[in-house]
């Protein structure tokens, strides 16, 4: 029903909790209980602080290149507390509050941020694919987990997160048509933050929404407000559901603003103007989500000021870890370019490593 | 023991893998209830359903870039791409993605996966239906580089490729797909990638050729013979482009002193190039002649008309060795 009722043709866009954090749809509001919703909101919270930090970290020249995720923690938390841990998750390299909501420590994320490719080795129960930095690629590998899962009957949902410019791309609706073909279990979100990188929107696609293209698959499509989490809970849990009992693909799209830079190389000051950066100020998604917490009783201000702090000591604790620990070394570099070294790569390291040793030597 | 030309040698791999390994499926463009366009997989769904051998939308990206996800997720995908040059839509999942994934994962992710397609030329075919492409996948770290000669070595090459943990380019040399038959066993037996064969041996030169060329220089040779040339050939299949098994070509070089590669691909950054450097680093001391190759042009794949000046005669194979062996 909520995909009937959110025709993204029609001009509909999902929303429940509105900018000033006070639910205006309360039919549609999601009943998640109080842990969860802290939970939500700490995850929010931590990933904001550890963009924040990363951001300085880059121009202290202690961290390296950085793709900041601040505007779109709802987007990310949201869908991903309304996903089974079995569900599989193909990012993109601007998901951070996704995977910290799994669970990936802090610490892998910034030590792949960091240079260290150990920051992609998540853990097999994280049911996470490596971070991907071709953009539009994931939605064909999720295609392929989702295909893998339905013959299998695994009963899992593979979820693609992309960001507008990323649907531009021939993989996206590559991905899309191949999974829905099947009615394999494939939602795709797209974090539709207003550009990719200096590109605006309305300039990637004449389309009026980037839900509608789901027609062209014969998929459903739904707009969500994407700053609103608890809308983003409600889209994704319902695209969840629909992908997993075998009736198709689903395409949600998250409108959301990029509040930083597209990387720490980028200047938006260049592309975008300082008004429309104040207006979606004024939308952040975590605001509205703390005053809907205090709200119901959940959260006090006390206990923010000690979040806050504890997040800070945190992420300041990790980063240190990280550059403590963040060095590769000759071994990984080689070691695992196929499952066993072949004889010219052991060769090669061989003697690279004798070269070494009696250069240091010298 | 059956007589089989090499579809057929491919065909009895994939169906003895599917029936060993529930895991393995098959799939692409009109790879199901066709059989595929040159019938390699042909009875193979109706035998094994149409969730594991089934037809995929025309969309390269997608049929590589699924394949990873499929691998990632339980599966042994075994993917075919219709022809050589219909891969580079799909190009970007290989190299970009299947390449990577176990580096990338820091061994997290390894991906079992072949992807299989018709190479070279040979069948007066249209535009992108003849190219030979073992260099560009050859230069890529994290994948392995098959091509077979015969029927019995792409049956036991396919079955070991099927069931190698890393990513396969498994190249069929398309001209030799009818035209050529063998006995071949039925028992599921495999042929280690990595290692060439030693097809003939010899004393006076090593020519290394793999796919449809190992016969064209058996050609080569049967014409020097018949000219009255007594050279003893040391002919090399290859076998896998990469990793490349040095070792053989390098003790046989060493013994004959005399090396020519003979490729149908194009002549610059080709992978007679690689082997020439090899054997200059490993053997330049045993040497007695430049160590040459016998190439095509560097030059679009003709049309039908144009593609035999294109294609490589044994003729110009047994000039080379002839001028190698008389320096």
């Amino acid at each position: 029903m909520l995909f009937k009722d959110f025709d993204p043709l029609k001009g509909k866009r999902l929303e429940i909790l509105d900018a000033e954090g006070n639910v205006t749809n309360t039919k549609l509001e999601p009943k998640i209980d109080k842990e969860t919703l802290l939970k939500m909101y700490k995850t929010m919270t931590l990933g904001r602080v550890a963009d924040i930090r990363a951001l300085q970290y880059q121009r202290q020249g202690r961290m390296l290149t950085y793709a900041p995720n601040m505007g779109q923690e709802a987007a990310q938390v949201g869908s991903m507390a309304a996903l089974d841990k079995k569900d599989w998750l193909s990012p993109g390299f601007r998901d951070l509050n996704l995977m910290l909501y799994r669970g990936v420590p802090l610490k892998q994320i910034y030590l792949y941020w960091y240079g260290n490719e150990w920051g992609n080795h998540f853990e097999e129960d994280m049911r996470i694919l490596p971070i991907n930095i071709i953009i539009g690629s994931q939605v064909a590998h999720a295609a392929g987990l989702a295909y893998a899962s339905k013959i299998q009957n695994k009963g899992e949902v593979a979820l693609a997160v992309i960001g507008d410019g990323g649907t531009s791309h021939g993989e996206f609706y590559e991905g899309l048509n191949f999974a829905a073909s099947y009615d394999a279990p494939l939602v795709v979100l797209i974090q539709n933050n207003q550009y990719a990188i200096s590109t605006p929107r309305r300039k990637a696609t004449k389309a009026e929404t980037l839900a509608q293209k789901a027609v062209a698959f014969g998929a459903e499509g739904i707009q969500v407000d994407g700053n609103d989490v608890l809308a983003m809970y409600v889209a994704m849990k319902e695209a969840a559901e629909h992908a997993r009992s075998g009736k198709g693909v689903v395409l949600v799209e998250a409108v959301t603003y990029r509040m930083g830079p597209h990387t720490t190389s980028d200047d938006p000051s260049i592309y975008r103007t300082k008004e429309e950066e104040q207006e979606w100020a004024k939308k952040d998604p975590i605001a509205r989500f703390k005053k809907y917490l205090m709200d119901k009783g959940y959260w006090t201000e006390e206990e923010e000021a000690k979040l806050d702090e504890a997040n800070n000591a945190f992420v300041k604790e990790t980063f240190e870890w990280v550059e403590a620990n963040g060095a590769a070394t000759l071994e990984d570099v080689f070691k695992y370019t196929y499952a066993e070294m072949t004889p010219q790569l052991t060769e090669q390291y061989e003697t690279h490593k004798k070269f070494l040793e009696e250069s240091e030597g010298k | 023991m059956a007589v089989l030309n090499l579809v057929q040698a491919i065909n009895q791999a994939l169906d003895q893998k599917m029936e060993d390994d529930s895991r393995v499926v098959i799939f692409g463009e009109d790879s199901g209830y066709e059989g595929g366009v040159f019938r390699v997989t042909a009875g193979l769904q109706k035998k094994y359903g149409e969730d594991r051998v089934f037809d995929t939308p025309i969309a390269e990206g997608a049929i590589t870039g699924s394949a990873i996800g499929m691998a990632v997720n339980g599966l042994v995908p075994v993917a075919e791409i219709q022809f050589d040059g219909f891969v580079f839509p799909g190009m970007t999942e290989i190299v970009t993605h299947m390449a990577r994934y176990r580096n990338r994962s820091r061994g997290q992710y390894g991906l079992p996966i072949v992807v299989r397609f018709p190479v070279g030329g040979g069948i007066r075919a249209l535009e992108h239906h003849s190219e030979s492409l073992e260099a560009l996948f050859g230069q890529i770290p994290g994948l392995k580089v098959v091509m077979p000669s015969t029927p019995y070595d792409a049956k036991g090459l396919l079955i070991s490729a099927i069931e190698d943990p890393d990513p396969v380019i498994f190249m069929e040399p398309k001209r030799i797909y009818r035209s050529g038959k063998q006995e071949v066993p039925e028992d599921m037996y495999r042929i280690p990638i990595g290692k060439a064969k030693v097809v003939k041996e010899g004393k006076d030169v090593t020519v290394v050729a793999w796919g449809p060329f190992v016969r064209e220089v058996e050609k080569a040779a049967e014409l020097l013979k018949s000219q009255g040339e007594n050279i003893d050939i040391e002919l090399i299949d290859l076998r896998t482009i990469n990793p490349i098994d040095e070792e053989t070509i390098i003790n046989s070089v060493k013994k004959t002193g005399r090396f020519v590669v003979v490729q149908e691909a194009v002549k610059t950054y080709g992978p007679g190039a690689e082997l020439i450097a090899l054997v200059n680093e490993k053997a330049f001391l045993h040497l007695e002649a430049q160590p040459t190759r016998v190439t095509g042009f560097d030059i679009t794949v003709p049309l039908p008309r144009g593609e035999h000046f294109h294609f490589i005669q044994p003729e110009r194979i047994a000039a080379e060795i002839k001028k190698v062996a008389k320096f």
